[in-house]
């Protein structure tokens, strides 16, 4: 056994995240972990999520207590193994903490968004990694951005280049929506895809960005597509969660709104509610988020059934459903032609690629080989 | 400056629907009919009409506490104004404003005030719209001799002229400031202070509405044209005390009766263009009539009007809140 | 997005709204600085910079330097709102509100009621307020309340960069007279602020934590020091819930009423005097329609009854802070 003592820090997940509130230990000083064992719940600006460990071994000291609120590389944790002194513990911790300097804002080599023109709108996209194997497209859904991608967007990136986009009305991109029909939005995914010069590229979409990198695999040269809890196979749709994201201006009628995005409620914290409220008072995106109501969800169901294009793509297809979505319902993977592996995830709603993010990356990474 | 026969019907139809409207307030104020406190401008006719009569939708004038004359010759519906005078459902401001706050935004009347010297830095700001639009318009503050004393008035005097604005500033001087005299309360020359402001000014007889018309029309033009405000002291009397009830014992004994007799400015305008032959008796005397029959109707109308509904009590204090 | 200070802040809403909207102009003492001299036409953006860079995008037939005439320009700013402009005129110190109230409160606060409905008066007055500056009794008192008394008058009391961003849009687009209170020690304040045009309603509080056993509501500056003071008594496991109620007028009752019925304690910390202030207001407002949830004596943590002093020690002991609010919950819970 190793004689190091190894820290474990607050991890930085997406490019937003500065700082990260522990909102719970799941393990004790003294009990052994494996890599990606499930040690603390953090809460960020966007979603609390669960901290897989990154090395395995024996948790002697929990440094951070439950409610603090640290930067991303402070310490949370030490591993070491039981030869090792408490003396030499409290020594290694006073050093770590004496010598931490939190990154300064800015300072960091992190990606930057960047923005494209594509027909009349401003496109915003977050460039991650680079390499020979072939590109990926991220693509959120309704009322999200490149935000949706936060725990897998670096994964993805190793040996190739991950966008992330932000669709129009939403995130950085410019708002006006004059026509919010998939056809006519995947038609601004496509031309964004050339305006960038990828080739073979594999689109992965969530939900309204499902039903889009289907709509838009042929047209864009797709290698492979990647759907997690799309739009587009099926007609029902929970539109008093629509509604309800579209309406609610305070955090008390979000709350029970967003709450249905995921299975374990506690996911959705007040600083992720903010994000969705202050993200709804930026002008244009009411009438943006409407707008792909009113195109696609009238009548309470969706009016656009891509399962004849799914079925004769000639490229893999990957379909991705939480078994407990409230959005969209799982049954909607189900009678998908031969040609599309379906995975579902137990104990997870409308966005596993959040709340089981490991999984669904390993799900992907094996689609997309690696 | 030439006036064709309908300008100069109009203009004297305008005085004279002030004065019969002013004076029969008089008399039915007395009656105890109107509420509140009113501000008489009958003898002042020929200031306001002069001046406005020279004034269009797009230009904007401010009053003051007696803005009776000034709503009604820029344009004010007589019956609103007394229907609001009365404090009734349908006068111009619903009922909520009276006699001291009569406005009609529409029509350039940017409010009779209740507060003394608060329409010049209002003028200025509707001088700059004007300004800044390119709409040629051109704003005018009416005040008084007391007016005249307060800072407002002289910060708006810099201001004006800092910012190059067309405006006009008209010192109605009817020779007190409610009951204080203005050769007591006046420090030096009204003419003087626009000097001292860099601002072109001229002193006329405001009873002579051919006069007040004159050099207003001058003014107007200049401001038109970007050469920035001007100032007008028209010297003028007011038949009424300064609000009514007020029994005028600062006044001379006589002092009303002569002004009556010998500086009514209706009088002077009807011998000037009669003898000029211009208009004639029977064209003005059917104005008279015509005049005294409409705001007969008015008053008759406002003492039976509905008052307002206590519903709009806490309505049109924001336009969203 | 970016952080931005609470002085980029509300400079960037002026801009985005003047691209948007040829009739915002702005105007004020110094708004550009630099008038007539031979030097920077720019020189100051206004005493603390905050319409920095304005003039030179916007020219000087939008951004006007004025006299120092208060009376004037501040009523000029009701006159040219009245008549179609949309005016953004700066009131350098709220404490300057002395020598030209007469515009706002009988002017500008009126016009629609007197006149009936028929006027629209869209008119932002900046103002600064607040001690902390070591600017003594004529440059530092936190007036809102007097504003917020006048019916007519929108009164917004931004406590950060992201507010002061949201709320000055709002009150630009907003067709009645508003009064934007910038308080004068928050300026440097920087965090995340979106780059996109936003607004945020008026009377809409932000319930910014949400505790068990006491509300504690606190107007601008002072919704730090809640902040601050809450997080002190977390570590002894007492949770306050603190309200930014954002604006005074108006002012969300709803939302203060309901934390105190789920905490059943108010503590209120207002800046500004203690007689008929927003802390005397909230708290009867509270001891009307919802005492039967209190559940211990209503406390308010105010400056003293006396102007804002000078000496550096006065002036400290003089602006609430944390610890007087931690004080203060201690005492509702006793």
């Amino acid at each position: 056994m190793t004689k190091d003592i190894r820290a474990i820090t607050m991890p930085k997940w997406g490019l937003a995240m500065t700082e990260g509130e522990l909102t719970a230990w799941l393990v004790d000083e003294g009990a052994f972990v494996d890599e990606k064992f499930e040690i603390a719940e953090i809460e960020t600006t966007k979603i609390t999520n669960v901290f897989e460990s990154p090395i395995s071994g024996k948790v002697r000291k929990l440094v951070a207590h439950t409610g603090e609120v640290l930067p991303i590389g402070a310490l949370l944790a030490v591993i070491a193994a039981d030869e090792i002194s408490d003396d030499e513990i409290d020594n290694y911790v006073s050093k770590f903490q004496e010598d931490f300097v939190p990154e300064e804002d800015g300072a960091s080599d992190d990606p930057v968004h960047q923005k494209i023109t594509v027909g009349d709108h401003q496109i915003s996209y977050l460039k991650i990694g680079d390499g020979n194997n072939d590109p990926v497209l991220l693509i959120h859904g309704f009322g999200a951005d490149t935000v949706s991608w936060m725990f897998n967007q670096s994964v993805l990136a190793d040996g190739r280049a991950v966008y992330a986009i932000d669709l129009p009305g939403h995130g950085r991109s410019s708002k006006s929506i004059p026509d919010g029909s998939i056809a006519s939005m995947a038609k601004i995914v496509s031309g964004l895809i050339s305006a960038l010069g990828l080739k073979n590229v594999h689109l992965i979409g969530h939900s309204f960005g499902g039903a889009l990198a289907i709509a838009a695999a042929e047209e864009s040269g797709a290698k492979s597509i990647t759907v997690i809890g799309s739009c587009g196979l099926g007609k029902e749709i929970n539109t008093k969660f629509l509604q309800g994201f579209i309406d609610g201006k305070r955090g008390k009628h979000l709350k029970p709104v967003l709450e249905q995005l995921v299975f374990d409620k506690s996911l959705i914290g007040g600083d992720m509610i903010n994000e969705v409220i202050k993200f709804k008072r930026i002008d244009g995106v009411p009438a943006a988020l409407q707008a792909l109501v009113d195109s696609n969800f009238a009548n309470g169901l969706q009016s656009t059934d891509l399962r004849g294009i799914l079925s004769k793509l000639l490229i893999p297809v990957s379909v991705i459903w939480g078994a407990n979505d409230e959005i969209i319902s799982v049954s909607h993977s189900q009678g998908l032609g031969s040609n599309v592996s379906v995975s579902i995830i137990e104990n997870s709603g409308h966005i596993p690629q959040m709340e089981k993010s490991s999984e669904v990356n390993d799900i992907i990474l094996k689609s997309i080989g690696n | 400056m030439q006036m064709n026969r309908e300008d100069l019907l109009k203009s004297y139809s305008t005085m004279r629907t002030i004065r019969d409207f002013e004076e029969r307030v008089h008399e039915e104020f007395a009656s105890g009919d109107i509420p509140g406190f009113v501000h008489l401008y009958a003898g002042e006719e020929a200031s306001a009409v002069g001046v406005c009569s020279h004034l269009e939708n797009r230009d904007v004038i401010a009053s003051t506490h007696r803005g009776h004359g000034h709503c009604i010759a820029k344009g004010c519906d007589t019956r609103e104004m007394m229907l609001e005078l009365y404090g009734r459902g349908e006068g111009l401001c619903g009922g909520k404003g009276g006699s001291m706050h009569i406005a009609d935004i529409e029509k350039g009347m940017l409010g009779a005030n209740g507060i003394v010297g608060a329409g010049p830095p209002l003028i200025c700001g509707a001088a700059l719209t004007a300004k800044y639009k390119k709409t040629g318009g051109v704003a005018v503050a009416f005040f008084g001799d007391g007016g005249s004393n307060q800072g407002t008035t002289l910060e708006s005097y810099n201001l004006a002229k800092v910012w190059n604005l067309p405006v006009i500033f008209v010192v109605e001087d009817n020779g007190y400031a409610e009951a204080t005299s203005s050769s007591y309360a006046v420090a030096g020359d009204q003419l003087d202070r626009a000097t001292g402001f860099g601002m072109p000014s001229a002193r006329v007889d405001g009873h002579d509405y051919f006069a007040v018309r004159e050099a207003a029309g001058e003014m107007i033009e200049r401001a038109r044209t970007g050469g920035g405000p001007s100032l007008l002291h028209v010297m003028l009397d007011r038949f009424f005390g300064h609000f009514e009830g007020d029994a005028m014992t600062y006044r001379a004994e006589g002092e009303v009766q002569n002004i009556r007799d010998n500086k009514d400015c209706l009088k002077i305008f009807r011998k000037r263009v009669t003898e000029a032959g211009l208009l004639t008796d029977e064209q003005l005397d059917k104005i008279d009539t015509d005049v005294m029959a409409h705001i007969n109707a008015c008053i008759d109308e406002s003492k039976t009007a509905s008052p307002p509904s206590l519903s709009t009590l806490t309505t049109d204090v924001y336009i969203s809140y | 997005m970016a952080k931005k200070s609470y002085r980029e802040a509300i400079n960037e809403a002026i801009a985005q709204e003047m691209r948007r909207d040829e009739n915002v102009l702005v105007w004020g003492e110094d708004n550009a600085g630099g008038a007539g001299g031979e030097g920077e036409q720019d020189a100051w953006g206004g005493v603390l910079g905050v319409t920095k860079g304005l003039l030179g995008e916007f020219g000087p037939e939008r951004v006007l330097d004025t006299p120092i005439s208060e009376s004037a320009f501040i009523g000029a700013a009701v006159g040219a709102a009245a008549t179609g402009l949309r005016p953004v005129a700066e009131l350098m110190f709220a404490d300057f509100m002395g020598v030209c109230f007469d515009q706002i409160y009988n002017q500008a606060a009126k016009f629609r009621y007197m006149f009936g409905g028929k006027a629209v008066t869209p008119l932002v007055i900046r103002t600064m307020y607040g001690a902390g500056f070591r600017a003594a009794s004529q440059h530092s008192q936190t007036l809102y309340p007097m504003f917020t008394h006048i019916p007519g008058l929108k009164v917004i009391v931004p406590s950060s960069p992201y507010d002061a961003k949201g709320l000055m849009i709002q009150a630009i687009r907003d067709d009645d007279p508003c009064i934007f209170f910038e308080n004068k020690v928050m300026y440097d304040d920087e965090e995340e602020v979106p780059d996109d045009s936003y607004t945020i309603p008026f009377g809409e509080a932000n319930v910014i934590r949400e505790g068990e056993d006491a509300t504690i509501v606190a107007f601008g500056r002072m919704v730090g020091m809640a902040r601050q003071a809450a997080d002190a008594l977390e570590k002894e496991g007492i949770s306050c819930t603190v309200v930014d109620p954002r604006t005074t007028s108006p002012l969300d009752t709803d939302t203060i009423l309901e934390c105190v019925e789920d905490t059943g304690r108010l503590v209120v910390v207002d800046e500004g005097y203690p007689r008929c202030s927003m802390a005397s207001d909230v708290s009867s407002i509270v001891a009307q329609h919802a005492f039967k949830a209190l559940k211990g004596p209503i406390q308010m943590v105010t400056a003293p009854h006396a102007p804002v002093p000078f000496s550096p020690e006065l002036e400290d002991e003089y602006v609430p802070n944390a610890d007087k609010i931690v004080a203060a919950v201690r005492a509702t819970l006793a």
